[in-house]
């Protein structure tokens, strides 16, 4: 069940500054695609058509959302220190930038590198001699020894009960179907396909909830990411500033994070909230007649909160319900605030409690009504997990190990859809299991034909 | 009195046939020893061949040019396609065979082969000089010259026959066991251990009562195992019945539980878990109220039958009592009780992947004495040391197959790499690429390669590639070919599949999970007559490839992804010992299997992957 140990050929990035500390982060990618993969995120020159060794700034970018303001230096294949292509790019040190954009990196093609991986492929390449590859064996030891360590400190608590669970459950899925396939002609009786979906919708609960513990593990250390989204009238920045103002606790200790470029973050009930791109906001451009549009769109799928604000005074019930309608589709959570109570006409006032019950009545000019609005932000984005950090998965190769079992238990679903065979099945249910066991350990055929001798009847 | 053979093959079995066949069709000369000349290519246990996973086997040893799959074809007399209702990787062929008639169409085919030669006597031992075999010694103190020997010395070796409390010396029922080689290679180095199988009774069929039981036929169209033309598929076949045991028959056996050579510890070989005796079952599972049993004729004519399912090696009497418990069985006569057998095996971490050992060179083992069970796995062995023996005699590169190239090569990387605790039997779940690894494709992975060693026959390349190339324009057709509604709708409603509103492709509408080309056929008129056109094997073929054409995509990249692995070469003489940064475990375990590739390497338990990327730092450039 190995199937992807040592590969030569793909592009792999890793952050190449300590986690967590310093003013900067600089992430590095190595592979054949190291360039064109990074131009996929990088606002700036085209730097496939830049040469080696230059240096160039720009932003990157996540659709149209801007993540960092950064400097991508490149290397031109052989002249690099794995003397494969390669990009450094010096990001603010914030480590929710980091992930980001390394986020963003795998999205496009990149594979998190293994412990000691890059001196490996300059070992390999030939950067170094023979002479010292006793001590490049031996770092990659003690870096593979470290990240063990890591893994398993990290695995305390919640998530490694999690994850054991899962993985249980998963091996017995796999074997009953092992079971089914290998041992046809016996008399033993089988799961039924019916109890094999709601085993695996199980599991894709499980599995979502610690893929969002990787935002949310982030969340904790970086703030909620949050939208104010309105028409240009609506009183955005009013409630912005009148937000901040309150609370009086511009939080900006992250290192490195220039406050005006890129977000405002406010401390509410000890919960930091980000608000992206409020550069953006406070132009008066961004209208929410623009949620269709696919750039806002973009930007507004990314935040976690969004406060969608309207003008009491110049806003009609079609339109609300409009706005509301648009923002359902989205998919994030929303609260609905209305503005300028202080000047509304009572009757639509009423009309509107009738018919959305749950707005929220605030002036952020008199700053009016501000600590319900607070205490329904704090509802909305569900404290508690937030506080008891439960289940929180912050390695971002075990992140994408997550990511790819999800890919394959989706997969397994599409395939009960279908009715699809169990050797077809089989296939996508070892695919998870190859990709949980990246973080949990290989689970060999083995190991699936030990649990089927252990509890079933089998053999003429 | 001998001259000096290109090859000796020790064992006249499943393995030893299979070798010698191979070795003497690629051009070497061959002395085929047995200790019986009667009883060559003996069904020592169930007159069955396939199954699932052993099936895909058999066709494999077909399409290389191995001869497993004509005898079974020659000599069987039911034909089953087991598990039609799963996908088509676990479509797997089983034949009931008449046990006399496959001993003798294998020895047929054997005096037919040109460079086999034959020798009936016990062989006691090997010549070795120098780390390198260069003949066998007899019984009678005979000395053979041979550049190879390849041993496969089934259960043969030491065996001890267990029934009840008594057991005597011996390698099946009625024959005697060898002595002498286990000793010797002891003494030259290797590593030996005692594993353990068993067979049921044989009894009269005109004492059994088949209408209390459930008949079991063949499949109404047939196919056969072979893809050459050589054999056809049955006309006539013989049906098999199931019955089962009950209460009454567990607490008949249980009464001689306390004389049963399993649990009194008399037996210390390591029996399978998959294919335990009846007492085992009953000990293991008490909640079973019954176990299935499966009454098996031994041939076209012959009144024996064989009940699968009833392996045991207690008291004749108990086994006797016990039958007779069994609905049909009430007046049961038997003809042989069961039995249990110890014998000698090899750890097979001790060989190369060519099956040559590595303390002595030049000798092959094949079979059981690597720690496997079953015909299938013996048999393919056989074919692959037989190979590599007469290719190295030529001095040719060896010929190895990769675990995504067939089941015989997961078969052998599992049992150089893992070693084997008990006797190893194959399973599709210990294929990790199985839905390419399939039976209907044998031929288009392996005959070439066949081919190119000179073991597959032009004929067979030919044929081969006509199916290849007949599948490529079908599917093409298929996807250029396109229905209208007005011809089809009809019909998809009668299938209870969604009717179509535009022209649709027939590669679209056979992705359909209800749809199957037959089905299509039925369709329309027109397109009946164009498919009927093909052969049934290239329409099952196309039909495959364009069905799950995402699946076996999705394979294929993991076998490339691996593909990296497996080419980066290790050197044999590379000195794992003396890499301080490796793990302890991985350099014992590298330095005792000596793995041909990174590959190779990365499946050896044991082996971590930090120690992969530390040793191909070493390896380097």
């Amino acid at each position: 069940m190995a199937f992807s140990l040592h590969e030569k050929n793909d592009t792999i990035v890793a952050l190449a500054t300590p986690q967590g500390v310093g003013a900067i982060g600089v992430i590095r990618l190595s592979g054949i695609d190291a360039i064109r993969i990074c131009n996929k995120i990088f606002k700036g020159k085209d730097l496939e058509k830049q040469e080696s060794h230059t240096i160039h700034f720009g932003t990157i970018r996540d659709g149209e959302k801007v993540i960092d303001e950064v400097l991508v230096s490149l290397f031109i294949a052989p002249k690099s220190f794995t003397k494969e292509n390669a990009v450094e790019i010096s990001t603010h040190g914030s480590s929710y930038i980091v992930n980001q954009v390394i986020k963003l990196l795998i999205r496009q093609g990149a594979r998190p590198a293994k412990p000691g991986e890059f001196t490996q492929r300059a070992f390999l390449n030939g950067q170094f001699d023979l002479a010292q590859a006793e001590a490049v064996a031996d770092l990659i030891h003690a870096d593979s020894e470290a990240s063990h360590q890591a893994a398993l400190s990290q695995m305390r608590g919640g998530f490694s009960g999690e994850i054991q669970k899962l993985r249980n459950e998963l091996i017995h899925f796999a074997s009953m179907i092992e079971l089914e396939l290998d041992f046809t002609e016996e008399d033993v009786e089988f799961a039924s396909r019916d109890d094999l979906k709601v085993l695996v919708e199980k599991l894709l609960r499980v599995i979502e909830q610690l893929i969002g513990s990787f935002d949310l593990g982030n969340v904790i250390k970086n703030g909620v990411p949050t939208v104010i989204a309105g028409k240009p009238n609506a009183g955005k920045s009013t409630l912005l500033n009148a937000l901040l103002n309150e609370e009086k606790a511009i939080v900006s200790d992250i290192a490195g994070t220039t406050r005006d470029f890129i977000e405002d973050e406010i401390n509410i009930g000890g919960v930091i909230f980000r608000f992206i791109d409020t550069a953006g906001l406070r132009e008066t451009t961004d209208t929410i007649e623009a949620i269709g549009v696919s750039r806002t769109q973009e930007k507004m799928k990314t935040a976690s909160l969004i406060l969608y604000l309207f003008d009491l005074g110049d806003t009609d019930m079609v339109e609300i319900s409009r706005d509301i309608n648009k923002l359902e589709n989205l998919g994030v959570p929303f609260l609905k605030v209305a503005n300028k109570i202080d000047k509304a006409d009572l009757e639509f006032v009423g009309e509107l409690k009738s018919k959305h019950p749950d707005t929220i009545f605030i002036s952020a000019g008199n700053k009016e009504n501000l600590d319900d609005l607070k205490s329904r932000i704090l509802e909305l984005v569900n404290l508690d997990k937030f506080k008891t950090g439960n289940t929180i998965v912050t390695n971002i190769r075990h992140y994408d190990s997550l990511v790819k079992t999800r890919e394959s238990l989706l997969d397994v679903l599409g395939g009960i859809d279908q009715e699809i065979t169990n050797d077809f099945l089989a296939m996508d249910i070892r695919r998870s299991l190859h990709y949980l066991g990246e973080i949990t350990g290989e689970i060999t055929t083995d190991d699936l034909l030990a649990n089927i001798f252990s509890k079933f009847c089998i053999g003429k | 009195m001998f001259p000096q053979y290109d090859v000796i093959v020790v064992g006249a079995g499943h393995a030893g046939c299979e070798a010698a066949h191979a070795a003497a069709k690629m051009g070497a000369s061959v002395l085929l020893c047995t200790m019986n000349m009667n009883t060559i290519a003996q069904m020592s246990c169930n007159p069955a061949m396939g199954g699932v996973a052993k099936g895909q086997i058999v066709r494999e040893i077909d399409a290389l040019g191995g001869m497993s799959g004509i005898i079974s074809d020659k000599s069987m007399i039911q034909f089953r396609m087991l598990n039609r209702s799963k996908g088509p990787a676990m479509w797997s062929p089983r034949s009931q065979n008449d046990r006399m008639r496959f001993a003798e169409e294998w020895r047929l085919a054997l005096e037919n082969t040109p460079n086999v030669d034959f020798w009936q006597e016990m062989v006691s031992g090997l010549v070795v000089k120098d780390n390198r075999v260069i003949g066998v010694k007899t019984g009678i103190g005979l000395e053979i010259k041979a550049k190879s020997v390849v041993l496969t010395n089934g259960t043969f070796l030491n065996g001890i026959i267990h029934i009840g409390e008594k057991q005597f010396g011996g390698g099946r029922t009625g024959e005697a066991a060898a002595k002498g080689i286990t000793e010797q290679l002891v003494s030259l180095g290797f590593e030996a251990g005692r594993m353990k199988t068993g067979t049921p009774p044989r009894v009269d069929g005109r004492s059994l009562d088949f209408t209390k039981m459930e008949i079991q036929h063949g499949d109404e169209n047939p196919e056969k195992f072979s893809f050459s033309d050589e054999t056809l598929p049955l006309n006539n076949q013989r049906p098999c019945w199931i019955t089962y045991t009950n209460k009454e028959v567990h607490e008949t056996l249980e009464t001689g539980f306390d004389r049963s050579p399993m649990f009194n510890g008399r037996i210390q070989g390591l029996g399978p878990r998959y294919c335990p005796s009846i007492e085992d079952k009953i000990n293991r599972f008490a909640e079973r109220e019954r176990h299935q049993i499966f009454v098996e004729p031994e041939g076209w004519n012959t009144v024996e039958i064989y009940v699968n399912g009833f392996s045991t090696s207690l008291p004749e009497d108990v086994q006797y009592k016990a039958m007779q418990k069994i609905p049909g069985f009430e007046n049961a006569k038997m003809f042989r009780p069961g039995y249990a057998i110890e014998y000698d095996f090899f750890p097979p971490t001790q060989l190369k992947l060519t099956l040559e050992t590595q303390l002595v060179e030049n000798l092959y083992f094949a079979g059981q004495i690597n720690g496997t069970t079953g015909y299938e796995e013996a048999a393919s062995q056989g074919l692959i040391a037989g190979i590599n023996a007469a290719l190295k005699v030529n001095e040719n590169e060896p010929f190895l197959l990769k675990r995504s190239d067939a089941y015989i090569g997961v078969l052998i990387d599992d049992l150089i790499n893992k070693g084997t605790e008990e006797p190893y039997r194959m399973f599709t779940s210990r294929a990790e690429f199985r839905l390419l690894l399939r039976q209907d494709n044998a031929d288009l992975r392996l005959t070439h390669l066949g081919h190119k060693i000179g073991l597959a026959d032009d004929k067979r390349l030919e044929k081969t590639l006509d199916k290849k190339d007949e599948t490529a324009k079908l599917i093409n057709d298929l996807k250029q070919k396109r229905l209208a509604p007005e011809q089809i709708n009809e019909g998809l409603e009668e299938f209870e599949t969604a009717t179509i509103k535009e022209k649709i492709t027939i590669e679209k509408l056979l992705k359909r999970p209800q749809m199957g080309l037959e089905k299509i056929m039925e369709l329309d008129e027109d397109i009946k007559i164009y498919l009927s056109k093909y052969p049934k094997e290239v329409l099952e073929q196309a039909e495959i490839q364009i069905k799950y054409e995402s699946y076996l995509l999705k394979e294929q990249q993991m076998v490339e992804k691996l593909s990296n692995m497996e080419d980066f070469k290790i050197p044999l003489s590379f000195d794992y010992l003396s890499i301080p940064a490796l793990s302890a475990e991985g350099k014992q375990k590298l330095h005792k299997i000596r793995p041909d590739t990174l590959g190779q390497a990365s499946r050896i338990s044991g082996v971590s992957p930090a120690d992969l990327s530390i040793l191909t730092v070493y390896l380097g450039r």
